[in-house]
């Protein structure tokens, strides 16, 4: 092959990959439910509209210098020729004009950068407070207004500005749903903020961002937003406790299994009659609180049930041996027989 | 500059004189064979963390994998982080500065050639005690504050579906080893105090190299080497040590507080009683920025000597290369917490460092554009050497113009801690630092061996290994911004991540492929080599001014330096367009240049060897075994004994004499004589 032609390929090969690869941005937010490239909230959106530009100037970047290379391989191969080249050695005026342009592109991008950092930062005054626990490896929620405590499924009213005011009750962990905002560390000890708004109701995914241990991987998060009057409905639904069970029925069986089983140690659940109430004592180690537990679409950790999975099929997997699931999970194999497991199952899913 | 020691003389602080086999090695202080040993333990590490970097890629390429437990695979990429870094970049960009520097300056070993074998044993030890925790470490389940609830504590971590479960026992608190996780609390265990103890050990023979060359720079320089006629690789090596000095420092410190608080009960960094698990990410930060800049700066020196080379003129901009070099460090420094900006640093913290961050980008645009100058307008010959310097050029560009977006503080707030980084700092440190090492070890391949590697298959080597390259981590660019977090053992399918990670696991195993192109052109080209002689590149530095293989002496006649380029200036001359142009005797100018190197006219006296080096680094592993097991009897007893061994060996180091009757027996050559700078 002729020296011009091997480079005229490679120049196409690599255009067919900018191609390709920027065809993949075609996709949407059902197929990749993690995206930041579908901004769903004020806040990701003003990151998105401060990314893209910078995006295309590095882009532009990106074609000079490497068409430079490719132009310079292509031009000044050695082809034997009688003469050598000349010895440059420099020319300050360039020097010059690639420290200035770039300063000057860079000056360009900080203005609307810094910006954004002060405009982002802070929660709104009106904002409405979430207070976000991380544990090893799920995401407690407390509503400090309505005093409710939830699990894995974070519920917000749509287009109402969230205030995310976030701990950690172990290591550090990062809340991180990429459609509403960007990412913030959730630490043991000291309390950190994170903005979070949805522009219409809908369900949003999230993940944990920060290394955690053996199951950070399967410590994931959902947002759900729905409309405001959707929205004080849950919130009062939620501060109802859940119905005692009748005597007799399986839900009653599972409700007998959880009190003997030990399950009380780690997990709150609050009953209408408030002294029927199973509460594991403030600061102690704890598990999600199961009050409402049939009213989150997913569950240990937003992990389960796995698409196309059978929500009690999970549920069944789980309580026989969670360290299996999750590695490392705190809640042990209680080695529960299948009838044990049954009864939960239809205790659990009858807490709305 | 003789120094005759009349000191008594004993059987135990004679010094040794082997100059061949195994015990030559182990004492040598010869800064060529140093180089070599670094070169060739750097590159297993480098297979070593490959392998560990696949193991994870087959666990990755499919949703939902099993293939490794989680345990097993935490411990992988912990280790693929600091095997890549500590045990590979950094010590193969030593084994170049180690074989090279005195050569490019005109010196024939560097200042304390002693210090020098200290460095490389306190590598090795460092080395293989950190590796040891495959076998000896434990990894045990978190332990709350007050036990969990009804559950008991030291469980064995991992376990749970996968295989290779027995990797788990090993550092698996990630490379950063951030606190409270990597903690005593969540990483009991002594996994990590290898990892923490293992990092100290191998920081320190950094330490000790810097210095050394240092004062090598400011001190040995052949006559007419002016600091700016040096070769950019000599000072980027200088740069890089200086980064090394201030550096280290900050990240033993926070080494020896993780140890107090993972074995003596400090809580620096615990979440309650007034400590601050946000203190080690500082730490480590200030340290782990201008390590970056550690890993790139000798890779740029070495790009910055074979770009001119093949295209014959000289480097664009030489001071500009340079003093951007120095800026880059400098300004390295300022920049540490954008590794934090989600940490809830405040917002002028952020804006600060977003934009201190976006300001490197300015030196380092200077260094490009110089590299484009120095091709542009050149006679360009694509060996296999230019074609990892023009690479580097290539890839390194890609991974700057991601780290620029990374300094858009808020759109970093969704970049970091996913792929989109992993690709960020692969794009650099592999398609940066790992192709300029790999080009340097094609163009200085001829000075270790006197031959040339095989073009073919280097080509071959170049080929595959760019393509590989770009399949494995130009998609984590596009992985990450969809939502793939980083250190993530499985995905959910729902996520639409498992395509591109198909395509890089299938990346990966072509950049194995190619590197046993390497390994075959390496081992085949040693032995059958087409020779180089003295000059196979028509170089323009002076360290082509002397035979290949080097002798061991460097220079019979240290040369006089009239230049920058100053070899080149031997061969050509400029005509009116500036053109060069050929001296009619250049040829037998080399000629003349390769006798006198060959057949030096006076004795030439070496530093004599040592094994007070290799003492003196033992005892550091058996003291560390010791703190690590510190409760125990026997573990009280290592560290006496490592202690005793160290400092005992400290004093015959310094006891020895400075020299005995050595014969240097090379081919045709016996010579004996009068001292030069030993130390």
């Amino acid at each position: 092959m002729s020296r011009s032609r091997f480079s005229l390929v490679r120049i196409a090969a690599l255009v067919g990959l900018v191609l390709l690869l920027g065809a993949c941005s075609l996709i949407g937010i059902d197929d990749a439910p993690l995206t930041t490239f579908e901004p769903k909230g004020p806040f990701a959106e003003r990151i998105d509209n401060l990314f893209w530009p910078v995006f295309w100037i590095a882009t532009g970047i990106f074609v000079l210098v490497e068409g430079a290379i490719l132009v310079a391989v292509f031009l000044f191969r050695d082809r034997h020729q009688a003469k050598e080249a000349k010895q440059l050695h420099g020319s300050p005026k360039l020097e010059v004009l690639w420290t200035v342009i770039p300063a000057l592109i860079l000056a360009g991008v900080a203005v609307p950068t810094t910006a954004a950092v002060f405009d982002l930062t802070e929660c709104g005054t009106d904002a409405i407070e979430i207070q976000v626990i991380g544990h090893q490896w799920w995401f407690e929620y407390h509503y400090p207004d309505a005093d409710i405590t939830t699990a894995n499924v974070m519920v917000i009213p749509a287009g109402e500005e969230v205030c995310a005011r976030m701990t950690s009750d172990d290591v550090i962990h990062n809340f991180w749903i990429p459609a509403l905002n960007g990412k913030r560390y959730l630490i043991p000890g000291q309390t950190t903020e994170l903005r979070l708004e949805a522009y219409e109701p809908g369900e949003y995914w999230g993940h944990c961002a920060e290394f955690c241990g053996l199951s950070h991987s399967l410590m994931r998060a959902r947002v759900v937003a729905l409309d405001p009057s959707a929205y004080q409905a849950w919130l009062e639904a939620q501060q109802e406790g859940a119905p005692v069970p009748e005597e007799g029925t399986p839900e009653w069986d599972g409700y007998q299994v959880f009190q003997n089983k030990g399950c009380t140690q780690c997990h709150t659940v609050r009953f209408e009659d408030d002294s029927m109430s199973l509460v594991v004592a403030e600061g102690a180690f704890n598990g999600p609180e199961l009050t409402h537990f049939a009213s989150r679409g997913v569950f240990a950790g937003a992990i389960l049930p796995e698409e196309g999975q059978d929500r009690e099929d999970a549920l069944g997997q789980w309580l026989a041996d969670p360290p299996n699931t999750k590695p490392g999970s705190f809640m042990p194999n209680l080695a529960l027989t299948q009838q044990e497991i049954d009864d939960l199952i239809a205790w659990l899913e009858s807490n709305e | 500059m003789t120094a005759t020691a009349e000191r008594p003389t004993t059987t135990i602080f004679r010094r040794p004189s082997s100059t061949t086999g195994l015990w030559s090695w182990l004492t040598t202080v010869d800064h060529k064979r140093i180089g070599i040993m670094y070169g060739y333990a750097a590159f297993s590490f480098f297979l070593i963390g490959g392998l560990e970097a696949l193991l994870l890629r087959i666990q990755l390429s499919q949703a939902n994998a099993e293939f490794l437990t989680a345990g097993a695979y935490n411990a992988l990429f912990t280790m693929h982080g600091t095997t890549m870094i500590f045990l590979f970049v950094m010590p193969a960009s030593a084994a170049f500065m180690n074989y090279l520097l005195p050569l490019l300056i005109g010196a024939r070993d560097v200042a304390f050639p002693r210090l020098n074998a200290l460095s490389w044993w306190i590598f090795v030890f460092g080395a293989i005690f950190l590796y040891s925790t495959f076998f000896f470490g434990t990894s045990l389940a978190p332990v709350g504050v007050d036990g969990i609830g009804g559950i008991d504590g030291n469980l064995a971590a991992g376990g749970g579906p996968g295989t290779f479960n027995f990797l788990a026992d090993s550092p698996d608190g990630g490379w950063f080893g951030y606190q409270p996780n990597a903690g005593p609390l969540y990483s009991a265990g002594t996994a990590m105090d290898y990892w923490a103890l293992g990092l100290q050990i191998v920081g320190l023979a950094s330490l000790v190299s810097s210095v050394n060359f240092v004062v090598t720079v400011l001190n040995m320089r052949a006559k007419g080497m002016r600091l700016l006629r040096m070769p950019v690789f000599a000072w980027m090596t200088t740069v890089t040590s200086f980064l090394l000095l201030f550096s280290l420092p900050i990240i033993a410190v926070a080494l020896f507080m993780v140890t107090f608080d993972r074995q003596f009960g400090s809580l620096f960094f615990a979440a309650t009683n007034g400590g601050d698990p946000i203190l080690w990410q500082h730490l480590f930060w200030l340290f782990g920025h201008p390590e970056v800049y550690i890993l790139i700066l000798p890779a740029m020196g070495i790009v910055s000597e074979i770009l001119p080379t093949f295209s014959r003129k000289p480097l664009f901009g030489y001071s500009a290369v340079v003093f951007a070099g120095a800026a880059i460090a400098f300004l390295g420094f300022g920049v540490w917490a954008h590794h934090m900006f989600s940490s809830g640093i405040t917002p002028v913290a952020q804006a600060a460092f977003g934009l201190a961050t976006m300001t490197i980008a300015i030196p380092t645009g200077i260094k490009i554009f110089n590299w484009l100058g120095t091709m542009w307008m050149g006679r360009i010959r694509l060996t296999t050497a230019m074609l990892f310097a023009i690479g580097f050029v290539a890839m390194f560009t890609i991974g700057g113009l991601s780290g620029v977006t990374h300094a858009v503080v808020p759109s970093d707030w969704q970049q970091t801690d996913t792929y989109y980084i992993v690709a960020h700092f692969h794009y650099v440190i592999f398609g940066g630092a790992i192709f300029g090492l790999f080009g340097g070890m094609y163009y200085w391949f001829p000075k270790l061996t006197g031959r040339l590697m095989n073009e073919k298959l280097g080509k071959t080597h170049f080929w595959l290994m760019l393509l590989g390259f770009n399949l494995t981590f130009a998609p984590m660019h596009w992985l990450g911004l969809q939502g793939m977090v980083r250190r993530t053992w499985k995905y959910a399918p729902e996520t639409g991540l498992e395509p591109w990670n198909v395509a890089v696991t299938i990346g990966a195993f072509i950049i194995a492929l190619s590197i046993l192109v390497f390994i075959y052109n390496w081992f085949t080209s040693r032995r059958r080599g087409q020779e180089s002689g003295l000059d196979p590149w028509d170089a323009r530095t002076v360290e082509w001014m002397v035979p290949n293989p080097t002798p061991e002496y460097n220079f019979a006649v240290p040369p006089v330096v009239g230049s920058l380029d100053h070899f080149w200036h031997l061969k050509y001359d400029q005509d009116a367009e500036g053109r060069a142009v050929r001296k009619p005797d250049g040829d037998e100018i080399v000629a003349r240049i390769e006798y006198e190197q060959l057949n030096p006219a006076e004795p030439i006296h070496l530093p004599n060897p040592s094994y007070f080096p290799v003492l003196v680094a033992l005892g550091l592993p058996i003291m560390f075994y010791g703190i690590i097991y510190h409760e125990t009897l026997w573990g009280k007893a290592l560290i006496a004994v490592g202690a005793i061994i160290t400092l005992g060996s400290l004093i015959g180091w310094g006891m020895e004499p400075l020299e005995e009757p050595h014969h240097v027996e090379h081919e045709d050559h016996d010579q004996v004589g009068e001292a030069s700078f030993d130390g």
